[in-house]
């Protein structure tokens, strides 16, 4: 199956991906083949079918919004530049890039570029505004069926109201980015741990603390989840 | 077909037991003399009733000494099984501290119990007793329960990293303590280097897996997950091969008559040793499978083949004095992918429980032993020995972690952080395992064996004790991402839906490590493995067909019941309506609890449970739903009348708004009135969810 891959796709092709998606060359053979193998018809694209054998996401809530995302408007075949077009929204935002040259069209991976991906996951009618259908929808996919609808529809109402700040009823586009704006910070916090020991855990914590603080630091595990870490994929070499 | 397993401990075995016992009594070390004594107190009890003709027939007798032994075991088994029950009782134990600390305290208890009554423990701990019945239920269980799949992606970590880390430990332990027993001052010095390296190699035996129920629920990544497994996996293995080994360069005559021959030759014993187990439980796992590939007509006997066939790779491999440990573990893992395809529903719930049942009374006879050895005279302290023992445990094992995964993260796609490389060497809890070895010492070859003994206790208390309840807080506190903070409903919605999103996309992807090795092994595998090893008759790939069959099932209900319009759900009108506190945060309770996991990638494995599939219901739920996108794609071929577009009402229970309106809900009730079609998914999903038997899929 490697050497099948590497021989059918063609180098001005790989050239070209390469500049539109950012990906290394080996990263994009190594998803040719995975492409190749995706694809049963071996007619050089994607159908939905394709995509549907794949038993993980046969059992991912959102896997047929994820699959609709691979295919553009009325679409019913993707091939390779689509399939690496999409999957150049989750490569992981290098340092160098942040500082790159403003004038050029924006990369794929861009914050924003990821953000609007996840919101075309919600918005299905493509009219920039999260409806409380749309969001009522996507929160009866992603949450089991004890919850009523009462309660289903107060939390989207809540969320609605969290988010909503022109008042119309609907997140557009730059209100579902303002959730994301400040990073969420974390408290490092232990006191909720609790019960009968409290005592005992909070005295070997402390013990802890010093000893660990160093690695603390070195392990960079003060991370803050944010947008870029949460949308992006290592992608394997 | 469990009876079989049960034989030793029934009653009409007991005789060959004593004549066993009394051959051993040379060289098992403790109880010898109160062993006689035992033997000959209650029978001197009886020596009346039995000896005397019985003139008439006696309406009532005691004879205590028949079922001395399998009564007292029953008993330990009984009690520890109660006290596991109290402990789950109480919710918030099992995560506060490992069952291991359960077993310790159980087994102090039993044994203060047997010491205040000056009564005599049966003899269960003895050297073939260990090795041939206690052993084997452990390790296959922890084979089996292995998960294949990320363990062959890291197995290079893993051998690196359980391989070399066993050999530094015990090396480094050993050279260590000899140092400190050169010092006239602490009175040890009449102990010299091999006995040391011994006692490194036994003391280096951890059993990490038993705190893994502690950070269940911090999730801890797959990788980090999968090296503490393999870890546990290979380290019990290398531990008693270089037991084996050390104590046959023990027997050789002199100490000092040892030479770089010798030594070489121990090495190539080693590394033999390790691969011919592997390379036995290997056979024996292919023949195996084979075998349960014409079991269909009397599926009963399926467990029976499976515990048998492992068992007797392991006694093979004991026989040529290579390492049954490891043909045990090589065996359950090459055989579990092809058992669980051949093999009936029934048969394999039955084998996973009755696995985990075997190697919990192993470990549970194990530890009270160990309990009532604590309680006892045959103790010897010695200050700098067991302070120095605790102390270079510890610090060689941080060497070892730091070291070799510097090394390993040169070479690895995901790099091990300084914090999962923390948690590794914390994880370095001993068990069971270093007190068999410590007690099945030869007196004979070493005199100071009780010190050992304590030393080990020693060690194994505080790791268990002190590790094990620390370890949890500390988990927590360094994964950083799981603290108390209180996040909006609106972020916590959408960080789950990117969640999935990007679990989505990894599948998409395909994200594995050595993936041309792994495609390669596929097509071998299917090519020729498959072909002889699996039953004629599976359907050839599942989601095709379980999808056909949903369709076909969603067919007549609908002709039977008539396509239904669920009513409509009415359009709020709602103003912004104040909420308060507490229903926000009722709202984000009920938001929290019932959202999907993630696809989890992060494997649960509990020592001690088999905990019920909550994924699987789950994934049901999500399947059901998905039904009407998936019958859209399957139409095409199909001559099934109604293809109407649904109102774009009542769209809530769909993925997309194409499809005839159906309730989620009606489906899954309707659903659950077929049993087939129950054992059709949970069929499906266990392909999915039992990692490495996924190779049904197409591909």
């Amino acid at each position: 199956m490697g050497s099948r891959a590497s021989s059918l796709l063609r180098d001005e092709e790989l050239e070209e991906i390469k500049k539109e998606t950012g990906f290394s060359h080996s990263q994009i053979t190594r998803l040719y083949s995975r492409f190749t193998s995706l694809d049963k018809g071996e007619n050089g694209t994607l159908s939905r079918e394709d995509f549907q054998r794949i038993p993980e996401l046969a059992i991912n809530p959102l896997g047929d919004r994820i699959i609709n995302a691979f295919f553009s408007e009325g679409e019913d075949q993707v091939n390779f530049r689509g399939f690496m077009r999409t999957l150049a929204h989750f490569r992981p935002i290098e340092d160098n890039e942040k500082s790159k040259d403003v004038n050029g069209p924006e990369p794929l991976n861009s914050r924003s570029n990821k953000l609007h991906f996840a919101f075309r996951l919600y918005d299905l009618d493509k009219d920039d505004k999260i409806s409380r259908d749309e969001l009522l929808q996507v929160l009866r996919m992603m949450v089991g069926v004890n919850i009523s609808d009462e309660q289903l529809g107060s939390i989207a109402d809540r969320t609605i109201q969290e988010a909503d700040q022109d008042g119309d009823s609907a997140i557009s586009f730059t209100e579902f980015v303002k959730v994301y704006q400040s990073p969420l910070d974390f408290k490092l916090n232990f006191a909720q741990e609790g019960g009968a020991d409290w005592g005992l855990e909070k005295c070997l914590k402390v013990l802890i603390l010093f000893i660990i603080f160093f690695l603390i630091f070195q392990s960079q595990v003060l991370e803050k989840v944010d947008v870029e870490q949460k949308m992006s994929i290592r992608f394997l070499h | 077909m469990g009876l079989e397993m049960f034989e030793a401990f029934s009653p009409w075995n007991v005789l060959p037991w004593l004549v066993v016992l009394a051959c051993c009594e040379a060289s098992s070390g403790v109880n010898t003399s109160s062993n006689s004594s035992a033997l000959q107190t209650p029978n001197a009890w009886f020596a009346a009733s039995s000896s005397d003709p019985d003139e008439r027939i006696s309406v009532f007798e005691l004879d205590y000494d028949y079922v001395q032994i399998p009564y007292e075991v029953t008993l330990w088994i009984l009690l520890a099984s109660l006290a596991k029950i109290g402990f789950h009782l109480y919710h918030r134990l099992p995560h506060l501290m490992p069952e291991s600390c359960l077993l310790i305290l159980v087994g102090a208890l039993v044994g203060s119990i047997i010491f205040g009554t000056h009564h005599q423990s049966p003899p269960v701990m003895d050297s073939s007793i260990y090795f041939l019945y206690l052993l084997p239920p452990i390790v296959l269980e922890s084979g089996y329960f292995m998960p294949t799949r990320p363990f062959f992606e890291n197995i290079g970590s893993i051998l690196w990293w359980g391989g070399l880390g066993a050999l530094i430990n015990a090396f480094g332990i050993g050279l260590s303590l000899y140092f400190i027993c050169q010092i006239k001052a602490f009175g040890l010095s009449d102990m010299h280097l091999l006995q040391n390296l011994l006692f490194g190699s036994l003391i280096s035996a951890v059993d990490p897996v038993a705190v893994l129920a502690v950070f269940e629920e911090a999730r801890v990544n797959e990788q980090l997950y999968m090296m503490i497994f393999g870890e546990a996996l290979l380290n019990d293995g290398i531990s008693v091969v270089l037991y084996n080994i050390l104590i046959a360069f023990t027997k050789m005559h002199k100490f000092e008559d040892i030479e770089p021959v010798d030594i070489l030759a121990g090495c190539a014993r080693f590394i033999i040793v390790g691969c011919g187990g592997v390379f036995f439980g290997i056979i024996f796992g292919f023949i195996s499978a084979f075998i349960t590939r014409f079991t269909q007509n009397i599926s009963a006997i399926e467990p029976l083949i499976v515990f048998m066939f492992s068992y007797l790779s392991y006694l093979a491999a004991e026989t040529l004095y290579l390492s049954g440990i490891l043909a045990i573990t090589a065996c359950a893992v090459t055989m579990k992918k092809y058992v669980e395809e051949n093999v009936s529903q029934t048969s394999y719930t039955t084998i996973k429980y009755f696995m985990k049942m075997l190697s919990s009374v192993s470990e549970t006879l194990i530890f009270i032993f160990m309990g009532v050895s604590t309680i006892g005279k045959n103790h010897e302290w010695n200050w700098a020995f067991i302070c120095f023992t605790l102390v270079f445990c510890q610090i060689w094992r941080a060497i070892s972690v730091f070291v070799l995964f510097y090394v390993s993260n040169q070479f690895r796609t995901f790099p091990f952080s300084i914090k999962d490389q923390f948690i590794i060497f914390y994880s370095g809890v001993r068990g069971a395992g270093s007190f068999s070895l410590a007690f099945l010492l030869p007196l004979s070859l070493f005199p100071r064996k009780k010190l050992f003994v304590t030393a080990t206790l020693v060690v194994i208390y505080f790791t268990v004790f002190f590790q094990g309840i620390t370890i949890g807080p500390l988990v927590r506190y360094l994964d950083v991402r799981k603290t108390n903070k209180k996040e909006s409903i609106n972020e916590e919605l959408h960080i789950r839906l990117m969640d999935h999103l990007k679990a989505g996309i990894e599948d998409v992807c395909g994200q594995w490590s050595h993936y041309q090795i792994r495609d390669k092994f596929k097509k071998f595998d299917h090519q020729y493995l498959r072909k002889i090893l699996i039953r004629k008759n599976l359907p050839k790939s599942s989601i095709v067909s379980l999808y056909k069959k949903l369709e076909m099932k969603q067919a007549i209900e609908m002709v039977e019941t008539g396509i239904l319009t669920s009513a409509a759900f009415s359009a709020r009108v709602q103003g912004t309506k104040r909420l308060s506190p507490e229903d926000v945060e009722s709202m984000r309770d009920i938001l929290t609890h019932n959202m999907y996991q993630v696809r989890q990638r992060n494997l649960s494995y509990n020592k001690y449970n088999l905990k019920p599939q909550t994924s699987e219901k789950q994934a049901k739920e999500i399947l059901i739903r998905r039904q009407n996108t998936l019958r859209e794609s399957m139409r095409k071929g199909h001559s099934l009348p109604w293809g109407k577009q649904a109102g774009t009402k009542n769209i809530r229970y769909l993925s997309f708004p194409y499809s005839n309106p159906q309730t989620a809900r009606r489906d899954l009730r309707a659903a659950e009135s077929t049993g087939n079609w129950m054992r059709l998914i949970s069929v499906f999903l266990q392909r999915i969810w039992v990692p490495g038997s996924i190779a049904q899929d197409p591909c």
